[in-house]
């Protein structure tokens, strides 16, 4: 490995990133959308006070008649249907909901006891029904989906960045004949690879870090663990995903193919990795392929710094796994690259 | 002397066509070596393996006296006959791209003045002329102070300016005694820049030499060529041999006094008439039966 001519790709890969307007203003202005997005959804007022959930009969409608709880101002009754019980009471474990309200036989009722709100929430309900409900005392601590989704919005970012970034760039090179005149250079498989992977590390982590502070400004989230530790979590977890784009164009030499083995590669990561919804009710062989993905295994530690606030040696088998993952990528593209076309 | 290259028994079968069919010849140094032949005559092929960039079926090449390894890399130079820069580089970022992946070489600066890109230095190199754009690429193929140069069809695509332009580059670059792999199928360009030279058709060399020795070889006579309108009567009736080519007539002779006569005496007239030597497009033409340029 010689670091003078890997230097002198990776600059000449930043200029060129650099220069390139449209691309470099699409990378930035993605995950802006993203964080007006952001904050249009869990910015803001609230618009509610409480959210209470009731189960009612099917055709009852929501006020004062019904129960005189329900004509409380500033409270977002919504209805859940029987079915959606068990899911109800999760979301108060979850503190997504104050309390749950059962009107079909007397008044039964879910509160968090871990919760102030659903506190309050209670005071106001037994007041209202004069002390005649049926408590059902349910514990967990408050995750918003907002602190949930947060990690996933911005690994899926990396990840589509890390692996379109860097691969669509080499095809585009060896299409073009450019690698082939390198490949008559001193340079090597290797050189060339770290350059272009550390060039789009330098973008991906810079972009990553921009918006998460401006999703800071925007919207208070849960952040119980280290920033530091969040960064490095955030560079190895890119290495991993680059190193897969580099793999994953090591041999092609047209656009649309690599776009579609690309595309291949992204789209089980965004379902899988748990970005949007946890798989925890999944089949078991699926939660283990999802495993295997690099955004899972980033995505796993994020969350346990971010939620849980786990330190160093807690997210070590995650590194770890990350970490072998890009020796292993790396390590087959280096061995099958090519550098010509045909 | 030992040679610098040295190409043993070359052989590269492709699916459908024997590109390179067993070809061997090897280049001494300070020596500019010109591979001559028609577009699809295995040259670039040839010239390919020779840079290390394309693998033979068969066949070795030796750069002194070694098989092309680490220290071929950093001490050819190669001028490929397409190649692409990486975009949003300008003509100085290009060439220091490339200073920086050998170990030595030569002065940016120094380059950009040798190759005539001082206009151009601060301009993206998508936006040069073919002219500024040849030049760009042999000022990189020239960034290690090479030992060896392969130009792989330089002006090809070039205007006839621009062209002796590049060959007046060529000719300082060759006053350095520096080794040159040119290959080109401008007859006219291998017989301006080259020591030696090798045609190549088919994959094959049909001849290997200096151009005046080869053409002295081969041919003892010159060609008197006439416009077709100026020339009356019959051609079978000529005392000499004729060659229809388009719209001239080429006579060749070793004689040109009596060829002279001869066209006099049938009162054709002179005004027109050109003598030239013969030339490497007559001598392929001769070793083939088939024109350079089909």
């Amino acid at each position: 490995m010689n670091f003078r001519r890997l230097l002198a790709v990776w600059t000449a890969r930043n200029l060129e990133f650099l220069r390139d307007r449209s691309t470099l203003v699409f990378n930035l202005l993605f995950p802006l959308v993203l964080v007006v997005a952001f904050a249009v959804i869990f910015g803001g007022e609230a618009r509610s006070v409480f959210k209470v959930g009731v189960i009612a009969a099917p055709d009852a409608t929501l006020d004062a008649r019904l129960h005189p709880f329900l004509g409380t101002r500033h409270v977002d009754f919504y209805a859940v249907a029987a079915a959606g019980l068990d899911e109800a009471i999760r979301n108060v474990e979850r503190h997504q909901a104050d309390l749950l309200l059962d009107l079909r036989d007397g008044t039964r009722y879910w509160v968090n006891t871990d919760s102030p709100k659903g506190y309050l929430a209670e005071k106001l309900l037994l007041q209202a029904a004069s002390g005649a409900a049926h408590r059902e005392p349910v514990t967990g601590s408050a995750v918003r989906y907002v602190d949930w989704l947060l990690p996933g919005i911005l690994g899926m970012n990396m990840m589509f960045s890390c692996l379109f970034g860097v691969g669509y760039v080499v095809v585009r090179y060896r299409k073009s004949g450019f690698l082939r005149r390198l490949s008559a250079t001193p340079l090597t498989a290797i050189e060339f690879g770290a350059a272009q992977i550390l060039s789009r590390l330098l973008l991906t982590i810079s972009v990553t870090t921009l918006v998460y502070a401006l999703v800071a400004l925007l919207v208070p989230f849960r952040n119980e663990g280290s920033a530091l530790l969040l960064l490095l979590i955030a560079i190895v977890g890119a290495l991993s995903m680059i190193s897969l784009g580099f793999l994953l164009a090591a041999r092609f030499a047209s656009e649309e193919l690599a776009n579609g083995v690309i595309n291949l590669a992204s789209w089980p990561m965004m379902l899988l990795s748990g970005v949007w919804f946890s798989l925890e009710g999944a089949p078991q062989w699926l939660r283990m392929a999802a495993e295997a993905l690099p955004l899972t295994q980033m995505l796993h530690a994020a969350r346990a710094v971010m939620l849980d606030g786990a330190g160093l040696v807690q997210v070590l088998p995650q590194l770890g796994l990350l970490a072998s993952m890009t020796a292993l990528f790396m390590g087959i593209a280096a061995a099958g690259f090519r550098w010509r076309a045909d | 002397m030992k040679p610098v290259l040295e190409v043993r028994n070359l052989v590269k079968q492709y699916p459908a066509v024997r590109a390179v069919d067993g070809v061997s010849f090897s280049i001494e140094p300070g020596v500019c070596f010109g591979l001559l032949g028609p577009n699809g005559a295995g040259k670039t092929t040839t010239v390919e393996i020779m840079e290390g960039v394309n693998e033979p079926t068969s066949g070795e090449v030796l750069y002194d006296g070694e098989p092309l390894g680490a220290r071929f890399r950093a001490e050819a130079g190669i001028q490929f006959q397409k190649t692409a820069l990486q975009d949003f580089l300008t003509v100085r970022e290009s060439l220091q791209l490339f200073r920086w992946l050998y170990p030595r070489g030569r002065d940016v600066d120094e380059l950009i003045t040798l190759c005539a890109l001082e206009q151009v230095a601060g301009r993206d190199n998508r936006k040069l002329s073919g002219g500024q754009l040849q030049r760009l690429l042999l000022a990189i193929a020239l960034v290690n102070d090479p030992q060896v140069l392969f130009l792989d069809e330089p002006t090809t695509g070039l205007d006839p300016q621009a062209r002796h332009n590049f060959w007046d580059l060529i000719r300082a670059i060759k006053a350095e005694r520096r080794t040159v792999l040119l290959t080109t199928h401008y007859m006219e360009e291998a017989y301006f820049l080259c020591d030696v030279i090798a045609i190549m058709d088919r994959g094959r060399i049909i001849a290997e030499g200096a151009p005046s020795r080869l053409l002295k070889e081969h041919f003892d006579d010159v060609v008197l060529e006439l416009p077709r309108e100026d020339f009356h009567g019959e051609p079978a009736e000529f005392p000499l041999p004729l060659l229809l080519a388009g719209d001239r007539i080429e006579i060749s002779t070793a004689d040109v006094e009596h060829a002279l006569r001869a066209l006099l005496d049938r009162g054709v007239p002179l005004k027109h008439l050109k003598i030239r030597p013969r030339n490497l497009e007559d001598l392929f033409l001769e070793l083939t039966g088939r024109e350079l340029r089909t």
